[in-house]
């Protein structure tokens, strides 16, 4: 379990992390989300005891970092940042940090084996691909077996292939129990590899819920309505409070494809009381569909005023290729 | 790819649980990390052959050049003090190839990131760099005393026809062994600098800086008894002492008097260094 408690963190005047609380608990994914900026990256790296904090303190199973006895059997982490030599084999790199565990050679091969860098293991690091490169580090992250995961933004920069197999590495450590903590700006992957979330922005707690609860939280709730009398069921929606706006006239899934009929997006009432109105008025329904919000609307909702570009430091542009990957 | 993670795998680790990591563990892992990349272990080897080489080519040019200590003035200085012209190039020049490695085995962990997954696994982080001190000092102790004594008997080899010299006459043993260590400790030197830097260039040019830059302005100081003394405690003076038989001038420490006193640079700087790897983020 990785505890979090009012930690705080300035890089100058600029504050990185303000006040942040959460609890990240084993047993399931949880995903660390915010724009570029907002203060994953620095976060993990307190809890990791590269950077201090200013105030506050990060405890990984009711320690901090830096007093875990062999904190490479306790905690993995993949760090965004590059942090191989670009001289050194990949086994080599492997070997090193085994040997400071007191892990044996045994163990650096199995590893390599597990990632699928057999055929590289021997060469340089430099030569690697980024696919490589995230693999490499996936590698040094599960050498000790440790029980807690930290992946800042492992998905970046790699191919539908390489996202699938971080997916499902990371689901399958989450139900074998151990705590895993995966930072991403991309809203699409955590809405389908996170059961838990937490949101921050400008380096305060947004909201820590289940995945649903987020994207439910999210007032992206609307109700398609199509119907041939748009303007009688528009009156009686906003004389019960609700909202209306015409929609464009595409084609929505399952909508009979020669259907001419307005749509409507409905807000603030609920569909199956918009399917009372219409009836009590004798008004006829082609489509009454509720949309669920996304959760990249919920994000964005939530984030709305903590987002920041061009600042200082913390997290570089990522690529942003990536954005549309499911 | 399958991710079918092999519990069996992930258990054998487990099943290795217990057994604490101790400093051993942490020299294997900076030897490892010395070893491994292939630019340290060529320049380590580029600087034997090229020091104990130009020891070599210096002494002939000296042999073979000889006019007699009336008419050369390094015939001269040959006579009086062999070791002195037989050590002059590889310290000259290993001091050099010196600093640029003692800087690189800290500064290029910071730039190539490699200093997180070092912090991450030795997250105390002074016995990482402990374990760093004492795998450089071993390894640069051996490769330092091959040079001098390669240097020791290349050069009264070719010289000898001239001036015979042996590590069995006054302070010839002393000398040649103390030619390595002063490297050594130059390397270190040159490490704890890299530690309080973090950048290579920055690193090196400041550990040239002490080592060839200093010893000149130094000569330009006033020759009064304070200046005199400040002189005497500089790295470079200070050090020189151990390699040196016969002092051009009288001196104000003994050879090993000032050695312990560029050991005291290279440990105060270190010192620093350690206080700042522990108090800086990473």
């Amino acid at each position: 379990m990785i505890e979090v408690t009012d930690l705080s963190k300035r890089f100058g005047d600029k504050v990185a992390v303000d006040h942040l609380s959460f609890t990240v608990q084993p047993g399931r994914v949880t995903g660390f989300l915010g724009p570029n900026g907002a203060g994953k990256s620095t976060t993990m790296r307190l809890i990791l005891g590269l950077d201090h904090p200013n105030s506050g303190s990060a405890t990984i199973n009711g320690k901090r970092y830096a007093e875990l006895a062999s904190p490479l059997r306790t905690v993995g982490a993949l760090l965004e940042a590059k942090s191989v030599h670009s001289g050194r084999s990949a086994r080599n790199h492997l070997l090193f940090l085994a040997q400071t565990q007191g892990l044996p050679p045994k163990r650096v091969d199995e590893m390599i084996d597990l990632v699928g860098l057999r055929d590289v293991a021997k060469k340089r690091a430099g030569g690697f691909s980024l696919g490589m490169g995230q693999r490499l580090g996936v590698a040094a992250a599960l050498l000790g077996d440790p029980q807690v995961l930290l992946l800042d933004e492992p998905v970046n920069g790699l191919d539908p292939e390489g996202v699938l197999w971080i997916r499902n590495l990371m689901k399958q450590l989450a139900s074998e129990g151990r705590t895993v903590l995966v930072s991403s700006h991309l809203m699409n992957e955590m809405a389908v590899t996170a059961d838990h979330l937490i949101v921050i922005g400008r380096g305060r707690l947004i909201v820590a819920a289940a995945t649903e609860d987020v994207i439910a939280r999210g007032s992206g709730h609307t109700v398609r309505v199509r119907t041939p009398q748009p303007d009688r069921l528009t009156d009686l929606i906003v004389a019960e409070g609700g909202k209306a706006v015409p929609a464009a006239n595409g084609n929505g899934n399952g909508t009979e494809p020669n259907d001419h009929a307005p749509v409507l997006t409905v807000s603030g009432i609920p569909a199956p009381r918009i399917g009372e109105l219409a009836a009590s008025a004798s008004i006829v329904l082609h489509e009454l569909t509720p949309q669920l919000g996304t959760l990249e609307e919920a994000f964005l909702e939530l984030t709305s005023g903590s987002l920041e570009f061009g600042h200082f430091n913390a997290e570089p542009v990522s690529q942003s290729t990536e954005g549309n990957v499911r | 790819m399958s991710v079918t993670v092999a519990s069996g795998q992930l258990e054998s680790a487990a099943a290795n649980r217990g057994h604490r990591a101790g400093f051993g563990h942490l020299l294997l892992a900076e030897w490892t990390k010395i070893r491994s990349v292939r630019s340290t272990v060529w320049t380590l080897l580029l600087f034997v052959i090229i020091t104990i080489g130009l020891t070599a080519l210096i002494t002939w040019i000296t042999e073979a050049n000889w006019n007699g200590p009336h008419a050369a003035p390094r015939d001269a200085r040959a006579l009086t003090d062999p070791t002195s012209i037989i050590f002059g190039a590889s310290i000259y020049l290993g001091q050099l190839t010196i600093c640029v490695l003692g800087a690189l085995v800290i500064t290029t962990e910071y730039s190539t990131g490699v200093i997180r997954a070092s912090l991450l696994a030795v997250p105390k982080r002074i016995p990482m760099l402990a374990a760093k001190i004492v795998v450089f000092a071993v390894l640069m102790t051996v490769v330092a005393e091959i040079v001098a004594f390669g240097s020791f008997f290349a050069g009264s080899a070719i010289l000898h026809d001239r001036v015979s010299v042996s590590l069995g006459d006054f302070g010839v043993l002393r000398a040649t062994i103390g030619a390595g260590l002063y490297l050594m400790i130059f390397g270190l030197l040159a490490m704890a600098i890299g530690t309080l830097i973090r950048h290579t260039a920055g690193a090196i040019s400041i550990a040239v800086c002490i080592a060839f830059v200093l010893p000149i302005l130094a000569g330009l100081l006033p020759d009064t008894s304070f200046w005199n003394h400040v002189n005497a405690y500089l790295p470079v003076q200070a050090g020189e002492q151990v390699y040196l038989i016969h002092p051009p001038s009288p001196q104000l420490l003994s050879a090993w008097e000032g050695f312990g006193v560029l050991c005291l640079w290279a440990a105060v700087l270190m010192a620093i260094g350690a206080y700042l790897l522990r108090k800086r983020d990473a």
